[in-house]
Order: structure tokens, then C-alpha cells, then sequence
């Protein structure tokens, strides 16, 4: 598949390249290169600096030291946007589509007519798009409006767009991040076409399965470095995992020393069965003890996101029930899901989570201002008094109980999060991605904050991807496209895990190597 | 399903038919009113014989040409995702500053400066409109101050600014040539109906057949993606608050000719009739959507209603009561003719 002409100048080129932002290093002389027509992929884990390099490559940004060529000549100048479309096309995570425009227009933005005073011609308009959609064989109405189109049409209306400046090589940002299985396979099959029609393309993915069905050449960052590039066929799924993650010293490692990692018996808290959304996940069983702690790993589209938002009340599944120390829990809403005792820590503190101009009081007792006075009255002290327990139990470092939440860290931020899912004395808490952007200290501090809750006799549910979220679990079950696919016990390595949420472990393949592993009820 | 097979498919021929009719459905939207207008006609015409007379049309038309001109202005702000709240103060300050700026300092009971000759009042009122949308554009779009709270300190310092040039009363003295406009019929037409037709059919050709006019819709729909396709948006937001001043100066030439004096409460309390006939009209208060044909209906809509009622006999007591009943009934009919939540 790949290389098919190596005769050609690499349709892009890039070499020592480096980019900082302020403190943080964003690329450290770092390479890539595509040949044309070639399929290549661009895989590693948050941070590795892969939005930089496609920022880098599609003109947004000027790396700060390196090389940049674009089929043997040298990058064309920042702001020159016309040159860079017809060189490098890009279809970015967010998507670029105006919903209330029509196909047509959205694929010539800005360019329906040939000059500024000259009227557009929209039976021409029409015409080009139809011939344009065609071309990529791409099955949508020029005349339909955008809003009416499936995500899976719009992406295909983007790709076409960026490749109508005449562009042969383009950028995917993790296109199938918000496609179901069905549509992802359109996808490829699509983006097969394209490379046999001489499009080259650098192919972004969380999701290791589909390099290995789509790519011929695959290129690893890590920690803002090149590591690696071969030909898939050379670089089995374990080798990948590990050039993406590290050294395989960290297996050796035991994880985070928890407290009460004897597996706990205690009886069952939180009991899930049968549970499903449609475009989310299917058929999911889960069941948690008092004193355990559960992952629920996944990777983007995976669904356990989903799922931890369903437990927590703020989506309604279509089947299946929650179950909470015995009772059943009303699904699909929050005040249910409260008094049946989940405490619930949202994924994205700044947009679920806080309310940034309010006191670290008011935010810590938003859940339990029923319990602050009699007949519905909020009274100061009585708020003041539980927020300052609630500081002392979680050690939040603030000015005080009166300080605006926007003055605390990041950590501290999240901390309060965590106060109030606390603060209803949930019998399970569900916390989404706990340490999503806090620093390693607080990541510490926070982890140790939901281990003391099942210590304590309760049980608690971290949703995340982050592998450090996932140490301090008893136990972590992986998701991938909706399903669970597998579980471990602690101890797993870190190769095992990503494999899992990358959808490479078979459903029924238990992990060998450790002894750790017992058989789950 | 094998996407590869259908590569190079030719476009099959139900396309271009099911595009027609998708197309059409797409324009109903923004002709929700026009039953309406039908059926305020009828019941004109079932409660006064008076009604269906060209005297009693044009009088409405030439009631409606100053309103609507604001409408015009806020719609194609609306559509790029703005507001403008001060257009109902500039409609007024404009024209009084044209006035003040080319009237003799002496002889009337209201003395200008005297600086200009008589000719310029026209052009110098527009160029007032024009200075105060750029200033509007440079808060907004330099500073990034909130467009709303803006418009509305710029409602209260124009209108201030005009009661203070104006001492508080009408200006009755002003120039022929200032007055024109709004007085003049041409072909048994009022020269202002004749315009503002016009004006609305320069801005809808604008709109649907030009790229700085799509981009428009493009920045009030997606302003980020706009600016990814190469849309210049903070300019064209600039230009739209220009224009949209210029037109409230001009719809101030228009009523300053209509009703001969510069009066000190001129367009005081409009904006919320503008705002009302804007989205009744199908513009969009959060952008990207709407037609200036529609925020047209939205103007003639409210204006037979209270014709219709002052020919009915309904007390104009009544008036401000029924207003407020035909926008909120209009906006219900639009939410459902168009299917659409306006939220």
C-alpha cells in the first residue's frame, strides 16, 4: 500500500523540529515524513504533541527551530492561507461545518463566485459541488442544509472540502472519535478510494486497531519526541504499546501502593445490569463492592464517560437498571440518583462542575443546601461550618470557606468538586477523569481522597483513560466501542490496559502473565 | 456497502429534482408571515371599506418606511451574530447634529453652528451615522467590550447627547434640501416607499447572491469556522455595524421630511418594535439565520395590525396592549410555520 513511487519528494517533510510554549515543551526535535499516496499513521498519548505537529504542518503555528517542506519545496509563509490549503488539507477535531448553510455553500465558503461584486451563480454553485462530491464520491445533496447531515456525512463533506484546494496529502485528526462502528468502516473505505486515487494521508488515532487496518507506515510520539517509525506490518501491536508508553520497566513496577488492596468482600453497593444507550455502550454489567475501588477505562468513544454520566442521573439509559445497596435507583435523574446515594464528580470541572463566581462554600454545599436550615433557608453559618469541614477532611488550601473558587488551583478546584459529591454521604462516588488537568501533586492528594472513600466502607467508580486515575483501583474494567472487553485485577501493566481500551484484546482473552488475576463473579 | 464501488458513480439524476424541493421548503420558512399579512387583509377589508384605498396603503407603507429601515439594519446585524441597540438613538442624533452643524447661528429660535453649507446636511447626517457605527465597531470588535451593554450605554448617551445639542425641543427650521426626501412623491408613490424598496432589494440581492453577503450567515453561524475559510470576520462585523448606523441616520432624513421637524423624542422606544418585527420576521437572535424579506413581513405585520385596529374603531389606548399581543401571537405562528425552537 505504502510507497508505492519513492522516486517522488515526500508530499511533507519535516526535520528537527521544536516548539515551546513558554515553560512547556511542546515538540523537541521531532520528525515525520509522508511519501505520496502513502496511508500514515500518527499515534501516542495525550501530551505526546500531536495537535501541535498538525498545527505546525497546516500553518496555524511556526515551529521555533526546524525544517518543514512540503513535496521538496520549503513551507510556504505564515498567513499565506491560499498556499498552505494546496499544499496540506486538514480536517480537524471540531468541526468547521455552518449548520444552517447548505452543502453547496459550505464546500465553497467564501469562494462561491469568482470575484467579490461578482453575483453567485447558484445553479453554478450547485453544479461545481455536485461535481466536487462526485469526484470523492461522496453521496450527499449539494442542496441539503448541513444541520440535516449525519455526522458521518459531514466529515465526508469536510474531507472533500479540504481536498478541493487541490491539496494530495491530508491531516485526520482522530476522525473516528465521534463515529459508530458502521461509520467508521465507511470512513476507511472511503479513505482507501482516496489513496488509490493518489492522496496521501497522516492518519491520527486513539485507536490502535484502525492504524493497523488502515495505515502502512506508523510514526509514535512520546513525551513531545519522535520514538518511532516502521511499517505497520513491522511493529506488532506490544511493540507499538510500548514505544507509546515507555520503557516496559513500568510493568515491573506493583502500581500506586494503596491501602486495603486485599480484595475486598464486602457486600455489593453499586449493582449494574443490562445496562444501554443507544450510541453509547450496550448490555453492561458491572457490580461494585463496599471498600473497592472500580475503573472503568475506555478510550474517547468508548462510552464509559457515558456510562458514568447515566449512574450519575444526567442521561437515562434505554435498558437495564442501577441497583444501590439493595435499591433500585429511578434512572435518568439527578435528584434520584442523589438521594439514592451516588455522589458524582463531572467530567469537566469549568463546565459541570463549578460555578466560578461563587464562593468555595457556596460550590462545596450546592448538593446539601436542604440540610443547611429548616424550611428551605440557607443559613450562612450553618454553610459556613460544612464547607470548613469539608476543607479540613479534604485539605483544600484555600483563603477560606468566602474565597471565589476561581482564586484555587486547579487541584483545589477539583478538590471542591469532590467536597460536594461528598457532601451527600454517597454511598458510591462516580468521578470522571478525577485529575483531568491538575498537576502530579494534587493528582496524589486527589486519588488518595476517593481510596480513603471505599476505605471507608463505601465503594467508589473512577471513568477514565488516564492510567495514573487507574492504579489505585481494585479493579479495572475496559471499554471499547460501547462494550466491556475486559477486566483486570490490580497489578495489570500498562501494555495490557492500553491494549484493551485501543480494542485490541479479544473479549474472552483473559490477560496471563500475572499472577494477580482472579476470576471475576 | 462498499463506498470504493461508487467512487466514481455518476451524480444520479433524482438529485437536482429533490434539491428543488428541499430548496423550496427551505423558503417557506421565511414566509411564515405572509398568511398572516393575507388574513389581516381580509379582516381590513371585512371591518372598513377604507382599508383596501391606495391612500390608506400608502399611508401605511410611508408609516412603516422609517421602522423598517432600523429593521433592515438590525436584521443584517442580527444575521452576523450582533446586536445594536443604539440604532434607535442615531435615527434621532444623526439628523439633529447634521442640522445643528449647517444651520446659521442666528435669526431662528434653534441656532446651529453655521459651518457647513446648507447642501451638506444630507451627507453630513450620514456621515454622522457612519462615525458612531465605527466608534460602536471599535468597542465592540478593538476592545472586545459586550456588544449589548455597548449598544445599550450608546442608546443613552446618543439620545442624551441629542437632547443636550437640541435643548430638549424640536427642531422645526430645517433645510429644504434635508426634508426632501421624506416629503417628496414620486409617481404618485412617497419617495420614501419607492427607497426603502429599493434598500431592501439592494440588501436581499446582497445577501443571497454575493460572498461578502454569505458571510454573513457563515460568521453568524460558526464565526471560528468562518474565519478557517479565509472570511475576513471582525472587518465584515465592522462594516455591518457601519452600514447598520447609516441606515438609522437615514431613516432619520426620512421621518425628519415626513413630519417636518426634528422631533426631541425621535425613534425613542423603537428598538424593541425593531427587535420584535426583526425576529417575528424569522432572523435568528443568535445569527446565521433569516431574510431580510422575512424581517420585511415582520414590519408590515405590525404596522396593519394597528391599522387595521385604528380602522376598526379600537381605541389607540389600546395600541401599546396589542402590540405586545401581536408579537408574542407572531412569534408563536413562526415557531411552528418555521418548526424551528427560537430559544
Amino acid at each position: 500500500m505504502a510507497d508505492s513511487s519513492p522516486v517522488r519528494a515526500p508530499v511533507v517533510e519535516a526535520d528537527g523540529i521544536s516548539k515551546r510554549f513558554g515553560v512547556t515543551v511542546a515538540l523537541k526535535d521531532a520528525r515525520i515524513s509522508v511519501a505520496p499516496g502513502e496511508s500514515h499513521a500518527l499515534v501516542g498519548r495525550n501530551g505526546a504533541g500531536k495537535s501541535t505537529l498538525v498545527s505546525l504542518l497546516t500553518g496555524l503555528q511556526s515551529p521555533d527551530t526546524g525544517t518543514l517542506r512540503f513535496g521538496g519545496e520549503p513551507a510556504p509563509a505564515l498567513g499565506d492561507t491560499r498556499a498552505w490549503r494546496s499544499r496540506v488539507a486538514c480536517v480537524y477535531q471540531r468541526s468547521t461545518i455552518i449548520p444552517a448553510l447548505t452543502v453547496a455553500e459550505n464546500l465553497f465558503l467564501d469562494r462561491q463566485s469568482n470575484g467579490p461584486l461578482r453575483p453567485i451563480s447558484w445553479k453554478r454553485l450547485r453544479h461545481r459541488a455536485t461535481e466536487l462530491l462526485a469526484e470523492y464520491g461522496v453521496d450527499v445533496d449539494p442542496d441539503a442544509r448541513a444541520e440535516d447531515l449525519t455526522v458521518e456525512q459531514r466529515q465526508f463533506v469536510e474531507i472533500a472540502r479540504a481536498l478541493s484546494f487541490g491539496a494530495r496529502f491530508i491531516i485526520l485528526d482522530e476522525p473516528t472519535a465521534k463515529l459508530d462502528a458502521r461509520g467508521i468502516d465507511r470512513l476507511f473505505g472511503k479513505l482507501r478510494a482516496l489513496q488509490e486515487q493518489g492522496v496521501a494521508f497522516l492518519f491520527i488515532s486513539h485507536h490502535l486497531q484502525e492504524v493497523y487496518e488502515l495505515c502502512g507506515t506508523v510514526t509514535v510520539y512520546r513525551d513531545a519526541r519522535h520514538i518511532v517509525t516502521a511499517p505497520v506490518a513491522e511493529l506488532d501491536r506490544r511493540a507499538l504499546v510500548e514505544a507509546m508508553t515507555g520503557e516496559s520497566s513500568r510493568r515491573a513496577e506493583p502500581g500506586r501502593p494503596v491501602s486495603g488492596t486485599s480484595r475486598p468482600d464486602g457486600p455489593a453497593l453499586l449493582d449494574v445490569a443490562g445496562l444501554g444507550l443507544s450510541g453509547s455502550y450496550q448490555d453492561v454489567s458491572l457490580t461494585a463492592h463496599a471498600g473497592e475501588v472500580v475503573g472503568l477505562a475506555g478510550a474517547a468513544a468508548s462510552g464509559n464517560v457515558r456510562l458514568g454520566e447515566t449512574l450519575a442521573g444526567l442521561r437515562r439509559p434505554d435498558s437495564g437498571t442501577i441497583t444501590v445497596a439493595g435499591r433500585a435507583v429511578r434512572t435518568g435523574q439527578v435528584p434520584a440518583a442523589l438521594a439514592a446515594g451516588i455522589g458524582f464528580v463531572p467530567e469537566d470541572r469549568h463546565i459541570q462542575g463549578l460555578v466560578p463566581q461563587r464562593s468555595v462554600a457556596e460550590n462545596a454545599t450546592l448538593t446539601v443546601t436542604g440540610q443547611l436550615g429548616p424550611y428551605g433557608l440557607v443559613l450562612p453559618s450553618r454553610t459556613r461550618a460544612f464547607a470548613e469541614r469539608m476543607i479540613d477532611d479534604l485539605d483544600i488550601k484555600t483563603p477560606g470557606p468566602a474565597a471565589p473558587v476561581t482564586a484555587l488551583s486547579g487541584g483545589n478546584q477539583q478538590k471542591v468538586v469532590i467536597a460536594r459529591a461528598l457532601a451527600t454521604a454517597p454511598h458510591v462516588l462516580v468521578a470522571i477523569r478525577p485529575t483531568n488537568g491538575v498537576d502530579v501533586k494534587s493528582k496524589e492528594s486527589l486519588l488518595g481522597t476517593v481510596r480513603r472513600v471505599a476505605d471507608k466502607g463505601r465503594t467508589a467508580v473512577i471513568v477514565s483513560d488516564e492510567l495514573d486515575d487507574l492504579r489505585v483501583c481494585d479493579r479495572v474494567v475496559a471499554m471499547f466501542h460501547g462494550r466491556v472487553v475486559a477486566e483486570f485485577a490490580h497489578g495489570w501493566s500498562d501494555e495490557e490496559l492500553v491494549a484493551a481500551m485501543e480494542g485490541m484484546a479479544v473479549p474472552t482473552e483473559k490477560p496471563t502473565e500475572k499472577e494477580h488475576h482472579v476470576p471475576h463473579p | 456497502m462498499s463506498p470504493t464501488l461508487e467512487l466514481r458513480e455518476p451524480p444520479t439524476a433524482t438529485v437536482p429534482e429533490s434539491a428543488g424541493r428541499r430548496f423550496e421548503l427551505a423558503r417557506f420558512r421565511d414566509l411564515s408571515l405572509v398568511p398572516v399579512l393575507l388574513v389581516l387583509g381580509v379582516i381590513g377589508f371585512i371591518v372598513s371599506p377604507a382599508f383596501l384605498t391606495s391612500d390608506n396603503l400608502l399611508g401605511v407603507g410611508q408609516q412603516a418606511t422609517e421602522l423598517s429601515l432600523l429593521v433592515l439594519a438590525q436584521a443584517l446585524i442580527l444575521i452576523i451574530g450582533r446586536m445594536d441597540l443604539s440604532l434607535e438613538s442615531t435615527i434621532g442624533l444623526a439628523p439633529v447634529v447634521a442640522v445643528w452643524l449647517v444651520l446659521p447661528d442666528y435669526g431662528a429660535r434653534f441656532t446651529g453652528l453655521g459651518l457647513f453649507p446648507e447642501w451638506t446636511s444630507v451627507p453630513l447626517c450620514l456621515l454622522v451615522g457612519a462615525i458612531i457605527g465605527a466608534i460602536n465597531g471599535f468597542l465592540i470588535l478593538k476592545l472586545r467590550l459586550n456588544g449589548f451593554i455597548v449598544t445599550l450605554g450608546g442608546l443613552t448617551l446618543l439620545r442624551g447627547l441629542q437632547i443636550a445639542i437640541s435643548e430638549g425641543q424640536s427642531i422645526v427650521n430645517v433645510p429644504a434640501s434635508f426634508s426632501y426626501l421624506g416629503r417628496a412623491s414620486w409617481f404618485g408613490v412617497p419617495a420614501a416607499v419607492w427607497i426603502c424598496a429599493v434598500l431592501f432589494l439592494l440588501g436581499g440581492s446582497a445577501l443571497a447572491w454575493l460572498r461578502h453577503g454569505r458571510a454573513l450567515y457563515a460568521i453568524g453561524g460558526n464565526a471560528e469556522a468562518a474565519r478557517a475559510a479565509g472570511i475576513r470576520v471582525d472587518r465584515i462585523v465592522w462594516t455591518v455595524l457601519i452600514l447598520g448606523s447609516l441606515l438609522a441616520a437615514f431613516a432619520g432624513i426620512l421621518y425628519t421630511g415626513h413630519y417636518g421637524s426634528i422631533s426631541a423624542d425621535q425613534g425613542s422606544g423603537w428598538i424593541f418594535q425593531v427587535f420584535a418585527a426583526t425576529v417575528i420576521g424569522g432572523v435568528s437572535l443568535n445569527g446565521g439565520r433569516g431574510t431580510l424579506f422575512g424581517a420585511l413581513t415582520g414590519v408590515l405585520t405590525l404596522q396593519l395590525v394597528v391599522n387595521v385596529m385604528t380602522l376598526a374603531g379600537v381605541p389607540p389606548l389600546w395600541n401599546q396592549f396589542l402590540n405586545g399581543a401581536i408579537i408574542i401571537v407572531a412569534l408563536i405562528i413562526s415557531r411552528f410555520a418555521s418548526g424551528e425552537k427560537q430559544e
